[in-house]
């Protein structure tokens, strides 16, 4: 017979939770989110002999508390979903503050096993703990392992199974915290228990701790089942709270996280662990800081780490990226060959098969970026970027992890804000969080930059490169004062704390990294490509559809019958053909026709319409219409943008050579003039991003409200901008 | 023997912590990592711009902010 268990893995960041995992699972994982919020869920199974056990692997944290997301999701998962046992993850190096979460499990009473981590990098540091004496204090298994070589994981997993076998009722272990805090927890234990309050849910005595602590998620659950024994309740803490700030300086919740660590010190004095060296002895890693985060050498190296990060990203990718290219170019071909001509035809070329090959277009720009960082992440070096660039993102209301989103997104000329929006998964603050990924997208991405090229040499010819290094400078401005403006109205509030831990530099592992990468990419490919193929359908029915009258087809079809009368075949040598002088005249004309024709409909078409009449408002920045369709095809790719305004502009074709004679098309053409061209230009920069852009940031933010804000919100100040530009430009010009 | 913010300490200063004035979500997060009365911490190092600050706490390396270091009050060994 076969059983099943189910286990959660829990520990601090850095503590190897999820080499850990990674090496029980392998690659049997499935990732999703906790319901409502943007917190990964993975689950694994992991088989010993006949028995099951799926394992979940709870976010990393320090502590249970209600502050952040992640704690409330491990909190509740415990709470509500009762796994047989808890297996907690703890860094040998690290015992002390490690257990500090340790203690909060015994408070909810939750069978917990103790995998004792990294042994061998404790050992080097000379420190030596022994286990029995850990594990008899305790009271609870604890099991030595390596998750990175895969050393006494399946004991770990015995033991585990033993322990969820026993079925063991949850029991809350007794901490002491002082004198003042003991009787009233009693007093409030006791209230709790006879008036059934909660304790169907949670243990009593955690209730009574959680509202010492001042817990609101439990406060709230509390008032909402019975107002009356809740204010009760905090009207107790009330006094003792008073008590204690009058008497000793100090509050309920730090007299209870103090006594957690005198518990664990309590315990820890009892020869358990024994340092070979001083304490103070400096570890490599504390050498290799030394150097890195030097104040002159430092910012130096982490310069260099941040360019190669983007050229890996960028370069690196551009093979693969050129071979889905070409995939999904004969695979268009084939299509254009296969096909009569028509709308099913149009709709698998531009809508489908661009649709798709422009989501499958990022994936290998999104896995080299995502193993590059994975690398910063796992050495350990990506909490040095953060500590050394906090002060300066501090003042913009971001901090310093978000360099990485804005590098990435463009902020060295030619990112993409798709990897740029995801890599802000690495920030923990969650406002911060939110208004880097909504400043990345006005970064400067690769697809932007051929167009601004193409602006910049119609009008400010000379000194291309100056320029776009101006560019890429506004951009960096326009996106930090923005933040800072986010940060001040719709994202406002404190900073969130900024206690990071500078974990020690470890060598990540292969397996780790490829796991990471993988799944990143695939949630990608997943969530991304089924919305984004939706959208770019809609996007070419717009800019297709209704096409052209009747009566104006007809029009078309008798010019060129008109072109191949004048250039009639001939008989030359016995075939009948077009003499040779004549063909390249008779195909100029019948290409001009052809363009003419595609201008005319672009024109009539959803979005031509569109921009016909957003002309009314548009004027004020100085754009007609044939620009304002382009933006709008831009919103599905800012690739599109050049071809579309080819089109307007009946130039036709959206190859490279053609953006040559569009640049001297716009030059030449009386409407515009540079004033006009710098409008333009600073509208393409910063207005809505593109949609494959919007959709990660929805994603991200965990809510189609933040798409559509990037979108509107972005829009209008390119608008003002670009208006701005152009009145006052006009005045001089 | 004296005590002063954790701010107006020098690099490569040792102390041991004697209070930590704050409550709410600072406070606790100050706490969770170990920064509590009685642990041992030494100032390891400063970023570039001189904030945040890097300690040696319980054999790990903690960093926080100059304006986060001010809730912490410090007994400072000579």
């Amino acid at each position: 017979m076969t059983a099943e268990f189910r286990i959660a893995l829990a520990g601090n960041p850095n503590s190897g939770k999820t080499t850990l995992f990674n090496a029980l699972t392998g690659s049997r994982q499935h990732v999703g989110n906790y319901p409502g919020v943007t917190v990964e869920k993975k689950e694994g199974v992991y088989r010993l002999e006949n028995t099951k056990i799926n394992i979940v692997d709870l976010p990393g944290t320090y502590s249970l508390t209600a502050y952040s997301e992640e704690e409330v999701v491990a909190r509740d998962f415990l709470i509500f979903e009762k796994p047989q046992v808890i297996v907690n993850i703890i860094d040998a190096a690290n015992l002390e503050r490690n257990l500090y979460l340790t203690t909060q499990f015994f408070e909810l009473g939750i069978p917990v096993v103790i995998a004792l981590n990294m042994i061998d990098a404790a050992r080097d540091r000379g420190i030596e703990i022994k286990e029995d004496r850990l594990a008899e204090y305790l009271g609870v298994p604890v099991v030595p392992i390596i998750a990175r070589t895969g050393f006494g994981t399946q004991k770990l997993m015995e033991e585990t199974v033993r322990q969820a076998a026993k079925k063991k009722e949850w029991n809350s272990k007794p901490i002491s915290y002082g004198e003042d805090i003991d009787s009233t927890l009693l007093d409030l234990e006791e209230k709790i228990t006879s008036g059934n309050f909660l304790t169907d849910t949670y243990p009593g005595r955690w209730i009574a701790i959680k509202y010492l602590e001042n817990d609101q998620q439990i406060k709230e659950r509390g008032r909402k089942e019975n107002a009356a024994l809740s204010a009760l309740l905090e009207k107790k803490v009330e006094a003792v709270s008073l008590h204690l700030r009058e008497t000793m300086e100090t509050y309920p919740e730090a007299m209870v996280a103090d006594h957690r660590y005198g518990y664990i010190k309590g315990i820890l004095q009892k020869g358990v662990i024994s340092h070979k060296y001083d304490k103070d002895r400096l570890y490599t890693s504390d050498r290799i800081d030394k150097v890195l985060t030097n104040r002159f050498l430092g910012p130096l190296f982490m310069g260099l780490v941040l360019f190669a990060l983007y050229t890996f990203t960028f370069n690196y990718s551009e093979l693969p990226v050129s071979w889905l290219e070409s995939l999904f170019g004969y695979l268009a071909q084939t299509a254009e060959h296969m096909l009569p001509d028509g709308h099913l035809k149009s709709l698998i070329v531009s809508g489908i098969i661009d649709g798709v090959g422009g989501v499958l277009g990022f994936v290998p720009l999104i896995m080299f970026m995502f193993f590059g960082i994975a690398i910063l992440e796992d050495s350990g070096y990506l909490a040095r970027v953060a500590f050394m660039l906090d002060r300066i993102f501090r003042i913009f209301g971001l901090n310093g992890s978000s360099v990485m989103a804005y590098i990435l997104s463009g902020g060295i000329a030619g990112g993409c804000a798709v990897p740029g929006v995801m890599a802000t998964r690495t920030l923990r603050s969650p406002k911060e969080r939110m208004a880097t990924l909504l400043t990345a997208p006005f970064m400067n991405c690769g697809a932007k930059l051929p167009v601004l090229a193409l602006f910049i040499g119609a009008f400010f010819s000379e000194n291309k490169a100056q320029y776009m290094f101006f560019f890429t400078i506004l951009s960096w401005m326009v996106a930090l004062v923005l933040a800072k403006l986010l940060r001040v109205t719709v994202l406002r509030g404190e900073s969130t704390p900024f206690v990071l831990e500078l974990p020690p530099y470890r060598f990540p592992t292969l397996k780790g990294l490829f796991i990471h990468t993988w799944e990143k990419t695939w949630q990608y490919i997943k969530k991304a490509g089924t919305v984004i193929l939706g959208i770019s359908i809609i996007i070419w029915a717009m800019m297709t559809y209704p096409g052209l009258p009747a009566k104006d087809k007809e029009k078309f079809v008798q010019q060129r019958q008109e072109v191949e009368v004048a250039y009639p075949a001939a008989n030359v040598a016995g075939k009948m053909a077009i003499p040779e002088e004549e063909a390249a005249e008779r195909s100029r004309m019948l290409a001009a026709i052809d363009r003419a024709e595609a201008q005319m409909a672009l024109r009539n078409s959803a979005a031509g319409r569109v921009g016909i009449a957003l002309e009314s408002v548009s004027f004020l920045a100085g754009f007609d219409w044939r620009t304002n369709i382009a933006l709008i095809g831009g919103v599905a790719a800012k690739e599109v943008i050049l071809s579309t305004l080819g089109t307007a502009y009946s130039l036709g074709g959206d190859n490279q050579k053609e953006s040559g004679s569009l640049g001297k098309t716009l030059a030449a053409d009386p409407g515009w003039n540079p004033v006009k061209g710098l409008s333009v230009l600073l509208f393409i920069s910063y207005y809505a991003p593109c949609f494959v852009t919007v959709v990660c940031i929805s994603r991200e933010a965990g809510s189609w409200k933040w798409g559509a804000f990037s979108m509107i919100f972005n829009t209008i100040f390119a608008f003002l901008l670009a208006t701005l530009v152009f009145q006052v430009g006009s005045l001089f010009c | 023997m004296s005590r002063m913010m954790l701010r107006n300490m020098r690099k490569n200063q040792k102390g041991v912590i004697t209070a930590v004035k704050k409550d709410g979500e600072l406070g606790r997060r100050i706490r969770d990592m170990g920064l509590v009365p009685g642990t041992e911490i030494t100032v390891q190092g400063r970023a570039p711009l001189y904030d945040p600050v890097a300690l040696r706490v319980m054999g790990s390396v903690i960093s926080l902010r100059n304006n986060e270091a001010d809730f912490i009050e410090v007994e400072v060994q000579p």
